[in-house]
C-alpha cells in the first residue's frame, strides 16, 4: 500500500480525457463498429410522440436496446411495430453522450419470419372477432341488381380488367373505380380511405353513390397482401353501410378484410359474378314468366267458358219452371169460392148450438139458489161467535189454576239459605287468611328487630353521624363540624363546629368498631331483602 | 299483390312480385275479375323488369382524388 502512495503509479503518464473527449471517443468506436447491423428481437414498449418519430425498445430475455425510427422511415415501413412483435431491424448504433446512452437508429424493420407475422394477424383477428365484427348477423344482403358498383383497386392491372370483362358479359353496369395502391406502405390507408370515401358520397350527388362495393386485388405474397390485413382496412369495411364484397388474392389467400366483408369472393372475377346476375338469363326468365302468365290467364278464361257452357246445358227451360206452380194456382183458385161458403155455414151451425140454452129464466134460477144458501148460513153467524169466545175463556181459566205462588216462595227460601252458608264460609276463609298474614308479619318484625342495628346498640356499639350523614372513617370524623353519637337509649352530640383532638379521638376509635353499625341502617329500610336472604 | 307503384320498384322486387302473380294465376283460384287485374299488374311488372334489363349500359369512370385523398371528380375510363 505504501508503495502505491510513495511511488508514482505506472498509469500516471496516461493521457487524461475530459468527459466529452471520452464520450466522443466511445461514439466514434461504436458508430464505426456498428455502422450497419441487423438485430433480431422482440419489440418492447413503443411510444409515438406527436413529432412522428417512433421510440421503441428491442429486447430479448436478457437485454434491451433503445431504438428510434425517424418519422420519414416510420411512414415507409411495411409493418408498424407493435409491442410483442418479433422483428428483424436494420440500422446503425449511435451514442447519446449527454446521457451516457446508446441506441439503434432503425432504418428498416421486418417481421421476423412468417410465424411472427401470422401470430400477429391471429391476435388482431381474435381482437376483432371479440368485438363482434365478424358476426354473421352483421353481414348485409347484397342488392340483386346493383345500379352502380364501386370498385376499390388499382386502376391499372389485370384485376379491374377482369372485373369489367365479367360485368360486361353478365350485365353491363355503371362502375366507379377508386384508385388505390394495392401493396406497399400506402395500401392500407388508401384502401380504408376509399371505403370510407365511397360511404361518404351522397346519393344524387355530383359523384353518384354506389350501391355495392368491391375491394379487389390480385394474388401475391403474404407481404404483398398485408395491407388488407391491417386493422384500419378491416374497420373501414366493417363500418361500410354499402354492402361490400372482398376479393383479395387467390382462393387460398384469406386476409382480414375477408372476415368483415359482407361476402368474400375467391377472385376478382368471382366478385363480378357475385355482384350481378346474368342479363340474358334474366331476360329469358322474364319472358318465361310473361308466357306463363298469359297462358295461365287464357287457360283460366277458357276453363271458365267451358264450365259456363256445361252449366248452361244443365239449366232447365224457363217455361218448364213455371208449369207446376201455375197448375197449383189454378187448382186453388177453383176451390176458393166453395171453401168460403162451407166455412160460413159451418160457423153458423156452431153459433146456433151455443146460443140455444142462453135465456133469462136460467139466470133467475141460479139467483134463487144463491139467496137460499145465504138465508141458511146467515143466522148461524152470531151464535158461532159467542161459542168461540166461551171456549177460549175456559182455556184461560184452566191455565190460571195451575199458577202456584207457594212454589215460588219455597224456591226463594231455599236459595237464600244457600247464599247465607256461602257467605259464612267466605268470611271465615278471609279471617283465616288475615290471621296467617298477621302471624307471618309478627315473625318478620321479630326477625327485623334481631337483625336491626338497634339490637346491636344494646350489645355496646354506637352509631356516629356528622352533619346528619353516617361517619365511618376517622377522616370523615375530622372533617365533620359536630358529631352525634347514638347509643342504645339516646343520642349524644359531641363538639359544636370545630373538631377538637379529644373529640376526634373517640370518633376515631368508634369507627374502628363500626363494621357492624355500618350495614345496620340498611336493614331498617330493606328488611324484605334481609328476609329473602333466609 | 302490393299497392306499391311498379315504377318505384327495383328489378328484384318487380321480378319477385311477377313470380308471385304468375303462381297465383296458375293455381287458378282467383276470381275472373281479379285474375284480369292480376294479369294487368303482371304485365306492368314485366315491363318494369324489361326496362331495367334494357338499362344495361356500361359506363366506367375513375374517381380523381385531390391531394388529401378526397374525391375531386370523375374521369371516364375506356379501353379496359
Amino acid at each position: 500500500m505504501s508503495d502505491l502512495i510513495d511511488d508514482p503509479s505506472p498509469g500516471l503518464n496516461d493521457p487524461e480525457f475530459s468527459v466529452t473527449e471520452l464520450s466522443n471517443a466511445i461514439k466514434r468506436v461504436i458508430e464505426g463498429e456498428f455502422g450497419h447491423v441487423r438485430i433480431r428481437g422482440e419489440v418492447g414498449r413503443v411510444s409515438r410522440p406527436r413529432s412522428g418519430h417512433v421510440y421503441l425498445d428491442l429486447k430479448d430475455d436478457k437485454s434491451v436496446i433503445n431504438g428510434v425510427i425517424w418519422k420519414g422511415v416510420a411512414s415507409r415501413l411495411q409493418i408498424q411495430p407493435e409491442e410483442g412483435m418479433e422483428v428483424v431491424a436494420t440500422g446503425r448504433l449511435t451514442t447519446f453522450g449527454g446521457q451516457s446512452r446508446y441506441q439503434i437508429v432503425i432504418e428498416d424493420m421486418k417481421p421476423a419470419g412468417m410465424g411472427a407475422l401470422m401470430a400477429m394477424l391471429e391476435k388482431r383477428k381474435a381482437a376483432l372477432a371479440a368485438e363482434g365484427l365478424f358476426a354473421p348477423e352483421r353481414k348485409k344482403k347484397l342488392p340483386y341488381l346493383p345500379e352502380i358498383i364501386g370498385v376499390v383497386t388499382s386502376p391499372s392491372g389485370a384485376v379491374i380488367r377482369d372485373i369489367l370483362h365479367r360485368l360486361r358479359d353478365r350485365f353491363p353496369r355503371k362502375v366507379l373505380i377508386w384508385p388505390v395502391a394495392v401493396q406497399g406502405d400506402r395500401c392500407a390507408a388508401e384502401v380504408a380511405n376509399a371505403i370510407n370515401g365511397f360511404n361518404a358520397l351522397e346519393s344524387g350527388g355530383r359523384i353518384p353513390r354506389p350501391d355495392l362495393l368491391i375491394v379487389a386485388r390480385g394474388g401475391g405474397s403474404i407481404e404483398d397482401l398485408w395491407g388488407f390485413n391491417e386493422e384500419i382496412v378491416a374497420r373501414a369495411a366493417a363500418a361500410s353501410t354499402i354492402p361490400l364484397i372482398s376479393a383479395v388474392g387467390h382462393e387460398t389467400d384469406t386476409t382480414l378484410i375477408d372476415y368483415v366483408s359482407d361476402r368474400r369472393a375467391p377472385t376478382p372475377t368471382a366478385a363480378a359474378e357475385i355482384a350481378v346476375p346474368v342479363r340474358h338469363e334474366l331476360l329469358a326468365t322474364l319472358e318465361g314468366q310473361g308466357a306463363r302468365m298469359a297462358q295461365a290467364l287464357s287457360l283460366g278464361v277458357a276453363s271458365r267458358g267451358q264450365r259456363l257452357r256445361d252449366l248452361a246445358r244443365a239449366l232447365p227451360r224457363p217455361e218448364g219452371l213455371l208449369d207446376g206452380p201455375r197448375q197449383r194456382l189454378d187448382r186453388a183458385g177453383e176451390r176458393l169460392p166453395a171453401a168460403l161458403q162451407t166455412g160460413v155455414s159451418r160457423r153458423r151451425v156452431h153459433l146456433s148450438e151455443v146460443s140455444g140454452p142462453l135465456r133469462p129464466n136460467m139466470l133467475r134460477a141460479r139467483l134463487g139458489q144463491a139467496s137460499q144458501r145465504l138465508a141458511l148460513h146467515g143466522p148461524r153467524l152470531a151464535s158461532g161467535l159467542t161459542r168461540a169466545i166461551e171456549r177460549k175463556r175456559d182455556a184461560l181459566d184452566r191455565r190460571t189454576d195451575r199458577l202456584d205462588i207457594e212454589r215460588v216462595e219455597r224456591e226463594v227460601k231455599r236459595r237464600r239459605e244457600r247464599f247465607r252458608s256461602i257467605e259464612y264460609s267466605l268470611s271465615e276463609a278471609g279471617r283465616r287468611q288475615t290471621m296467617a298474614w298477621r302471624d307471618h308479619l309478627t315473625a318478620l318484625a321479630r326477625l327485623r328487630d334481631t337483625l336491626g342495628y338497634k339490637a346491636t346498640l344494646k350489645r355496646g356499639y354506637a352509631v356516629v353521624r356528622g352533619d346528619g350523614d353516617l361517619v365511618t372513617t376517622a377522616k370523615q370524623a375530622a372533617k365533620a363540624g359536630a358529631l352525634e353519637i347514638q347509643f342504645q337509649d339516646a343520642r349524644l352530640t359531641v363538639g359544636d363546629g370545630t373538631a377538637s383532638k379529644a373529640e376526634s379521638q373517640p370518633a376515631q376509635k368508634k369507627p374502628a368498631r363500626k363494621p357492624a353499625p355500618k350495614p345496620a341502617p340498611k336493614p331498617k329500610k330493606d328488611s324484605p331483602d334481609q328476609g329473602s336472604l333466609f | 299483390m302490393s299497392d306499391r307503384p311498379v315504377s318505384e320498384m327495383t328489378f328484384e322486387e318487380a321480378m319477385a312480385e311477377l313470380e308471385q302473380v304468375v303462381g297465383q294465376l296458375e293455381r287458378g283460384d282467383v276470381a275472373l275479375d281479379d285474375s284480369i287485374k292480376l294479369y294487368e299488374r303482371g304485365a306492368e311488372l314485366k315491363k318494369r323488369c324489361e326496362t331495367k334489363l334494357k338499362e344495361a349500359e356500361e359506363k366506367v369512370a375513375a374517381i380523381t382524388l385531390d391531394g388529401e385523398g378526397n374525391p375531386a371528380g370523375l374521369t371516364p375510363v375506356e379501353g379496359l
